[in-house]
């Protein structure tokens, strides 16, 4: 139906926007994180956990959705990474196989490793595991220590296998960054979601010390960012570019007013929520959230841009041209794709069913099965 | 280069999590329709009581599903990590299942779940009621996509090699989305999942009613559960005897390990039970059982729907059988190499823009295309998986479901004539028959992917092509990690659960 080249960059929107939407949802994360800041005493505690507890699955869904994605639109994306910057990857699993049981295990009878585990997983999953998706997915940007042969074959050639991404202040700045986004969000979510007066006025502290180191390390990444090296590619040869995302952004116009629109309705949210008392401040942080990831994750799948530069050998770099399914595989999946708004409308319904009241103390201890 | 133990601690990996995830799997597929069909019982009479049944067993679902969720995410992320080379060559085709089934299972697994647990106040009966089907629905379409791609894993179709990329690519999603082994492996997965989903129910109903407690709601689950066993017991052994004419159709080496079967016969018999010769080697003299039980012509009957069919033998699938249009384990293993060098060579000739040679080396890359995963096989023995191992699971896994068939049979005949409290030995058997649910399920994973070796796609890609280039440490390290965390999280499980049983169906 289209040419290859389009289902490529379709496909690179795609994978962008499920990490835009993976930032957004990562409120859950950061809410873990300010368990203890924001709760005090088991009944706080437990607000806060079923709070969190109804959304945990769908960020949980969207992070094997965003891989899921990865793997058929870009399998040799998928597999130099995943296989290559093996223990990042396998942290980060770690880190999310220990926050799926918390929940439901924190409080249970008899639950084997006691519930101040649970709590400390469930703050390792945020803190951890969310910087280090940050710190993975800068490498994108950044590059990782990888050769392929002729065959498409890769292996790494460190012995740290993706550890020394940690050395990049770049890799460490979009960690940092993500963390308090998902911080950030988390206090958000708690002031349209929470009816509690002790924890709502804990968050706003929370909420005006996370907002100012968010844009702290958000500045930090994007002047980084804008200043960097890239790489380029032209008929399959990869080149360094100097400043290649900034050439990017001014080359691509399109991407300025996204970028300006998502990083001004974020700065909205912070402004009605700490200065007018808002509610909703959540809604409008969601969406420029998901605005701005996408579009700083569509400033490597565009313009001649490799999606995954080697270290190792310029050579072996990955593009979206060069690391993609089949055409043939591209377009079954793109009609697939086209169920993604049937999905959203209903995940919005149900939540909007789930949330319409807000969580107060009593519905909660009253719960039999809360958290 | 293949490194041998590279190879083996990543299957360790692999099979330490695949089996870690079919511990949770099979009662989430099943419990959840069973608690389904107890809300809708509940909605249609209006009897409160039914709805407590239902939120006990709810409970207990719940401790059970988060497991399944995070062993199921490390399988996904773990073809990237420790097989990076399979998912490059056959990612093209195995991705696409596996984003769909996050699509469309995943998603709506999660978003109902959560009105099926904390929605009971803020949507109607109905909506709730919905929400808990679509949870049902959801975990088993889950189920469908991934063995969707687990069947093409058995039986490769919809695709072609691209030497330009050299990799496999799709060419028919509808023949990958139809695959006939693909729809026999689902129909007896989820049905071995229904069946643990009932035994669970009725082997904790039977110990309420051992103990003299909660008996009426006890025995309401266990007519509920026993009921719904022995459909799916049924189902299950119908599905399974597809899903062996499959194996026989597409993978003669795993049915005749799964068989013991070292000598090709016409009219072949099944071995009901027998001990296999323990130091038997492919090729020798010795007999195959020490004793054995067997069922005449059952085999090619079964395997092939004809009293007549011939089945062949491990000794014939190495050997090679002339008379029967079998090749030897050998040629096709030097036809691979040829494979294997013509592609390379096609790839040079490609690079320094020698179109002669190019195409000289493609025609023979295409003569011998079949072949290609072969010739990176060693030797001609390893075309057959471990024998003992197929052997005893599949029989393990044949004897358990057949005595669930009997129990679920005898639970429900007492129950309707309302004299199940006095069969004390019947209970019992119920409550022990749980763990056997478990056993049973892991061994039937163990022969179908135990027997598909030495093959990660079969006779396409050889586990030991399809690696990450990794250190062997770096998987051993995370091999005890996860061991460490999935035995810990197992442990927490099983003690949650059992306070929770202890506790009653009452305070739920």
């Amino acid at each position: 139906m289209f040419e290859l080249l389009t289902y490529q960059q379709y496909w690179w929107f795609v994978v962008a926007l499920l990490g835009g939407l993976f930032a957004l949802m990562s409120f859950v994360q950061g809410g873990q994180t300010l368990l203890n800041t924001i709760a005090k005493g088991e009944d706080e505690k437990s607000i806060v956990i079923a709070s969190l507890g109804r959304k945990w699955e769908l960020t949980f869904t969207t992070l094997v959705m965003f891989g899921g994605a990865l793997f058929a639109a870009f399998p040799l994306l998928y597999a130099v990474s995943f296989g290559g910057a093996y223990f990042v990857w396998m942290i980060i699993l770690f880190c999310f196989i220990i926050q799926a049981v918390s929940y439901e295990y924190r409080l249970k009878p008899n639950n084997f490793l006691g519930q101040k585990t649970y709590e400390a997983f469930l703050y390792i999953n945020g803190s951890l595991g969310v910087f280090l998706i940050g710190v993975a997915l800068a490498t994108f940007f950044t590059g990782g220590n990888f050769i392929k042969n002729e065959m498409n074959l890769s292996s790494w050639v460190v012995p740290s296998y993706g550890l020394e991404a940690l050395l990049n202040p770049f890799n460490i700045a979009l960690g940092l960054t993500l963390f308090f986004l998902s911080r950030v969000g988390a206090a958000l979510y708690f002031i349209n979601n929470i009816e509690h007066k002790d924890i709502l006025s804990r968050t706003q502290r929370v909420l005006r010390v996370n907002a100012s180191f968010f844009l702290l390390f958000f500045i930090t990444t994007a002047i980084l960012l804008l200043l960097m090296r890239g790489v380029g590619y032209n008929d399959g040869v990869f080149t360094v570019i100097e400043h290649k995302f900034l050439h990017n952004l001014l080359e691509l116009p399109l991407l300025i007013v996204t970028l300006l629109a998502g990083v001004l309705t974020v700065l909205y949210a912070f402004y009605i929520s700490m200065f007018k008392g808002s509610d909703k401040g959540i809604w409008f942080f969601g969406l420029g959230v998901v605005v701005t990831i996408t579009t700083i994750l569509s400033l490597l799948g565009f313009n001649n841009t490799a999606i995954y530069p080697s270290l190792a050998d310029l050579q072996s770099s990955l593009s979206i041209e060069n690391s993609s399914g089949s055409h043939y595989t591209l377009e079954v999946m793109s009609l697939v794709s086209l169920a993604i708004p049937f999905v959203l409308g209903y995940i919005y319904l149900v939540w909007r069913s789930m949330d319409k009241e807000k969580i107060t103390a009593d519905e909660v201890l009253s719960d039999s099965h809360h958290y | 280069m293949e490194d041998t133990l590279l190879v083996d601690w990543s299957r360790a990996q692999f099979a330490l999590t695949a089996l870690y995830h079919w511990l949770f799997v099979p009662l989430t597929l099943g419990l959840s329709f069973i608690i389904a069909i107890m809300e809708s019982i509940y909605v249609k009479t209006g009897n409160v009581v039914w709805k407590e049944i239902t939120k006990f067993w709810m409970t207990l679902f719940a401790i059970n599903f988060a497991l399944g969720l995070a062993t199921g995410i490390i399988m996904e992320f773990e073809f990237g990590t420790n097989w990076s080379n399979y998912s490059w060559i056959v990612g093209d085709i195995f991705g696409a299942p596996l984003a769909i089934e996050g699509l469309m299972a995943f998603f709506m697994e999660s978003t109902f779940f959560a009105i099926m647990f904390f929605g009971w106040n803020k949507v109607s009966k109905k909506m709730h009621l919905l929400s808990t089907w679509l949870v049902a629905i959801g975990s088993n379409l889950s189920a469908l996509w991934i063995l969707v791609a687990n069947g093409w894993m058995q039986h490769p179709v919809g695709m072609k090699f691209n030497v330009d990329t050299a990799r496999f690519e799709m060419d028919s999603f509808w023949d990958v989305l139809f695959n006939p082994n693909a729809y026999s492996k689902f129909l007896h997965t989820i049905g071995s999942g229904y069946v643990m989903g009932a035994l669970f129910v009725v082997g904790i109903s039977a110990y309420y009613i051992l103990k003299n407690k909660d008996v009426i709601k006890a025995k309401k689950s266990i007519v509920v559960g026993a009921t719904f066993g022995l459909i799916a017991s049924i189902f299950l052994i119908l599905s399974g005897d597809e899903s062996a004419h499959q194996v026989a159709q597409n993978q003669p080496a795993k049915l005749a390990a799964m068989e013991g079967l070292y000598d090709g016969h016409k009219r072949a018999s099944i071995v009901a039970i027998g001990q296999l010769t323990p130091d038997k080697e492919i090729g020798d003299d010795k007999p195959e059982f020490v004793w054995s039980l067997e069922v005449p012509y059952a085999l090619s009957l079964l395997g092939f729907h004809s009293v007549d069919a011939y089945v062949p033998g491990v000794n014939e699938l190495v050997y090679g059988d002339e008379e029967e249009g079998i090749e030897p384990a050998k040629d096709k293993i030097a036809k691979g190499k040829i494979a294997i060098a013509a592609l390379k060579n096609y790839k040079e000739a490609k690079r320094l823009k020698d179109e002669v040679s190019a195409s000289e080396q493609l025609n023979i890359f295409r003569a011998n295309e079949k072949y290609f995963g072969y010739g990176y096989l060693k030797d001609e023995k390893d075309i057959i998986p471990n024998v003992a191992i197929s052997f005893y699971s599949f029989h393990i896994m044949v004897g358990l479901g057949s005595w669930f068939l009997v129990l679920f049979f005898f639970v429900l005949y007492f129950s309707m004539v309302n004299k199940l409290e006095t069969q004390r030995v019947l209970l019992y058997s119920a409550l022990y028959s749980i763990p056997l649910g478990y056993l049973a399920g892991e061994m039937g994973w163990i022969v179908a992917e135990v027997g598909r070796q030495p093959w990660a796609i079969q006779d396409m890609l050889p586990v030991g092509m399809a690696t990450s280039q990794l250190s062997t440490g770096a998987v051993q390290v995370t091999f005890w990690m996860f061991a460490f965390i999935f035995t810990a999280l197992l442990i927490a499980e099983i003690k949650i659960m059992f306070t929770q049983v202890k506790k009653g169906m009452e305070e739920h």
